[in-house]
């Protein structure tokens, strides 16, 4: 459907969200707790976190929670007794405040989670979830979008992207899909005709760093070089970076159990650990730091377009900022792409 | 600082070490971790109060120490850790030069880790004014109040596992965390699994942490995992009579002496 | 079938064979008739087995998809899921998911000769399409087998052994390592590679099936090409360590190729392709 643009008042914006709210949805919102912004649950529109760049986590968390239950089962003497888990049960979800990079993550997220088996959990969570995205109208020397196909206004992803129009304008409303749609329907004095706006005008400027199709290319014959082992001689191997990324889906797949009752949950994992490859037997394919490095920027920038044709990075510069040692996405791709 | 760049340069130039580990400029405001293996790189080394990440964590990361013998650049938190892991036998005087830094940011060489530990005895580990008074707070607490505190910190945890990575006594080829036979703690993330793995760690480093603040650092949500081991340290003054890095003696909670205070049994 | 693609089937374990110190097979019997009427597989495909409460572990189906109503698998005793089904008994429910992967493409092989050179626990992946190919003997020229383990107690399938080493229509070379045999061994002794070199195998129309540890895998592949296989004839199945089996969970990612989804079976031409990390 061709993009539906209508205007919302400034003093308009707490009405929507109250009417969203009263609909009975969950509203996860950017929140301020312990000096940095995230997702939460919010419950009121005061509470939703007004200065600040990106979220420390993405998105994802909606799709693909941290630890989420695959399979419930009970044991008696006459068994095991396995249910699935129950997809009706899953709520509707709202997001409220994504930004165009966490939107455009769940592209390369649905890919993986879509390669010819069809993850039917993935997929029924995110059905479940409207994205009411905020275009960009500051960035940080992290942020990257336009390296990688996207724009501090995109659409691509988002179910309504909503674009302030100066510092303390007016809303322009751009409904990009049914779901969007729906909440418009839903609040039709909320959404006012608007008129011819270019948005561009509003929007951060974000510089190109790199050029990715360079990159993929250079990478096609880049295994051996010692570039990985001198961009991770610092890297310490944690997953903070694997962790906030919008679009990281590496799991690991666990039992739990209390008592005759138990799960089984798939959880987050990180390709930057080194315990994600290692056999049983005691040997690692990736042993070194930097072999898993080079795993992190090979998936994302090389495999993934290969074998999925979408790259695995939508430029939000999370995992720069999360970094406890300054590992520099850009800094590094734009030394592979010079190398 | 210049002092500190002459003498960087000067054993990279002699060859007596083959990297230094030092603080270099980074993103923005940050500063991160060099390693200047080439004299002529010396100038990048800077050091002011944003280098908090302790260096140390670097000694045992295999592939710097394939490079060869290091120099590294230690402000009191590094010196600390140094002689921590060096009576925990991770290294010797003989395969690490040290270039302390004192808390008036000069530099001052050290020839031996003896001369470390001498030095450390007059800058003992005191936790902070800001922090004692958190502690105090959390004391306070009722017991059911004080486990919501936790509850609450911790659930968020999404177990990356910076902390851990960024902390220099976590060197552990095998962390207990990863151990499955049994499974000791749960692998996914969730209230019970995350309070299960820090209050593990903490156990794990009583007694050894060296209050650097690094795990605080290192976690990209800032929970205040360091109010832990302050309060392990904290527990240790009380029953042992204190904690400091020493490169004998022994270790605080695995040495029995004869005069230690028993009232945890009863 | 349900559609959560995470969900097992659920299997009862109809005979426990014990095959070695540590090894066992397990004959496992769909408890769902519908589940049974369904599922197809190909010699080559591995599955994630489970025991509900400690997890899933990954390893190959090891009978043959010709033998129908029931898979079979074989393991040792390792880690934390091997060790829980190893306590399990006959008439216990585990989960199985599967089939996953890729196959043995013995459609291609048709009128070829075959040789199998496996070692220690490495013979189940192989026992499938060996028995899948004596199902079908007519389909393939000569059938040879080489099979070595440490000790003569490790030899996994010894029933089978002796029943492939008593027809007429199979070659059987079985070995143990030096310090190895008993006092009433008859096989030879010595290392797999050597005792390979030794047979000096025919290349022409032949197909050569390698699997074994990484050492001996190592020293097998110069042999084969000394007697003239090409890398295109030489095959072997990869483990990895996996979790989902289906190209999503990432820990299988070697290269740009999965190993669940792409693999396990690789000619020897396409491992050459991929970068050291498996």
């Amino acid at each position: 459907m061709s993009t539906d643009k209508r205007l919302v008042k400034k003093t308009s914006l707490d009405k929507l969200f109250d009417s969203i709210k009263q609909q009975g949805k969950t509203i996860f919102a950017p929140k301020l707790k312990n000096g940095k912004v995230n997702y939460e649950q919010v419950e009121r529109f005061s509470d939703i976190a007004t200065d600040y760049i990106q979220t420390t986590q993405s998105a994802k968390v909606v799709a693909f929670p941290r630890t989420e239950k695959i399979l419930d089962y009970t044991k008696s003497k006459e068994g095991i007794a396995v249910v699935e888990i129950d997809l009706q049960s899953i709520s509707e979800v709202v997001i409220w405040g994504v930004r165009p990079c966490d939107a455009a993550g769940f592209l390369p997220l649905s890919a993986i989670f879509n390669w010819d088996t069809k993850d039917i959990i993935y997929n029924t969570r995110l059905e479940k979830t409207t994205l009411i995205g905020f275009s960009c109208n500051k960035c940080d020397e992290s942020c990257f979008c336009t390296s990688v196909a996207g724009n501090p206004g995109g659409t691509e992803g988002s179910d309504m992207m909503l674009t302030q129009l100066g510092d303390n304008g007016d809303y322009l409303a751009e409904i990009i899909t049914e779901k969007g749609k729906t909440i418009v329907d839903k609040n039709p004095d909320l959404f006012e005709t608007a008129g011819e706006i270019d948005k561009q005008k509003y929007l951060a400027d974000v510089p190109v760093k790199f050029n990715q199709t360079e990159i993929k290319d250079k990478l096609a014959n880049f295994f051996e070089n010692e570039i990985w082992l001198q961009q991770s001689l610092r890297c310490i191997g944690c997953g903070a970076c694997a962790s906030v990324c919008p679009t990281c889906a590496c799991f690991d797949i666990q039992d739990e159990e209390h008592g005759k009752r138990g799960s089984r949950v798939r959880c987050w994992d990180n390709c930057g650990l080194s315990i994600f490859t290692l056999h049983t037997s005691g040997h690692n394919p990736r042993e070194y730091q930097s072999q898993r490095w080079r795993q992190r920027i090979l998936h994302k920038f090389s495999y993934m377009p290969e074998r999925l044709s979408v790259y695995g990075c939508s430029g939000c510069g999370r995992c720069s900022r999360a970094c406890p040692v300054d590992m520099n996405i850009i800094e590094h791709l734009t030394a592979i792409q010079e190398a | 600082m210049d002092e500190l760049k002459k003498r960087a340069k000067e054993l990279l130039e002699t060859g007596a070490v083959k990297v230094v580990i030092g603080y270099e400029q980074g993103t923005g405001n940050k500063t991160r971790a060099a390693f200047i293996q080439k004299p002529e790189e010396v100038s990048r080394l800077i050091f002011d109060s944003r280098c908090v990440l302790n260096l140390a964590v670097y000694l045992n990361k295999p592939e710097v120490k394939q490079i060869g013998k290091p120099a590294i650049v230690a402000p009191i938190p590094v010196l600390r850790a140094i002689i921590q892991l060096a009576s925990e036998n991770q290294f010797t005087d003989d395969n690490l030069l040290i270039l302390g830094i004192t808390p008036e940011s000069k530099f001052v060489e050290f020839n031996k880790l003896a001369d470390v530990e001498t030095y450390l005895d007059q800058h003992l580990i005191e936790i902070e004014a800001r922090d004692k008074e958190i502690l105090e707070k959390l004391d306070k607490m009722s017991v059911e109040e004080r486990w919501n505190f936790w509850v609450e910190e911790l659930s968020p945890c999404f177990k990356c596992y910076a902390c851990r990575a960024a902390c220099p006594m976590c060197y552990c080829h095998r962390c207990t965390v990863e151990m499955n036979q049994p499974q000791w703690i749960s692998v996914p993330s969730h209230q019970l699994g995350n309070i299960e793995w820090h209050f593990m760690r903490a156990m794990h480093l009583a007694g050894r942490c060296v209050d650097c603040n690094a795990c605080a650092n290192a976690c990209p949500i800032a929970i205040p995992l360091n109010l832990l081991t302050k309060k392990t340290l904290e527990e240790i003054k009380v029953s042992f009579g204190g904690y400091k890095p020493t490169l004998t003696g022994g270790h605080i909670m695995s040495t029995f002496k004869p005069n230690d205070k028993e009232n945890f049994i009863r | 079938m349900s559609e959560n693609i995470y969900m097992p089937y659920q299997m009862r374990i109809e005979k426990i064979t014990h095959e070695a110190p540590g090894v066992k097979t397990f004959r496992l019997k769909f408890i769902n008739e519908e589940d049974e009427n369904k599922f197809n597989f190909r010699a080559g495909q591995f599955g994630e087995y489970s025991v509900y409460g400690v997890g899933e572990s990954t390893f190959c189906v090891a009978s043959s998809p010709t033998r129908k109503g029931y898979i079979e698998c074989t393991f040792r005793q390792t880690g934390k899921v091997t060790s829980a089904l190893q306590r399990c008994e006959e008439g216990s429910v585990i989960g199985f998911r599967g089939p996953y992967g890729n196959v043995f493409p013995l459609e291609e092989w048709k009128g070829k000769s075959l040789l199998f050179i496996a070692g220690g626990i490495a013979l189940p992946p192989m026992r499938c399409v060996i028995w899948n190919a004596l199902d079908l003997r007519e389909n393939f020229k000569d059938i040879t087998i080489l099979y070595g383990a440490r000790t003569v107690p490790d030899l996994v399938y010894k029933h089978e052994l002796k029943e492939w080493a008593e027809r007429g229509d199979v070659k059987l070379v079985t070995t143990v390592d030096p310090g190895g045999e008993t006092p009433d061994w008859k096989g030879e002794i010595g290392f797999v590679p050597a005792v390979l070199e030794k047979m000096a195998p025919k290349s022409e129309n032949t197909i050569a099936i390698v699997c074994g540890p990484p050492i001996m895998i190592k020293y097998t592949f110069p042999v084969l090409d000394k007697f003239g296989f090409t890398d295109e004839t030489i095959y072997t199945t990869l483990e990895n360590r996996m979790k989902c089996g289906f190209g999503k969970c990432g820990r299988c990612n070697v290269g740009n190729v999965y190993v669940c989804k792409d693999g396990p079976v690789f000619n020897l031409k396409q491992l050459k392709e991929l970068p050291a990390e498996y």
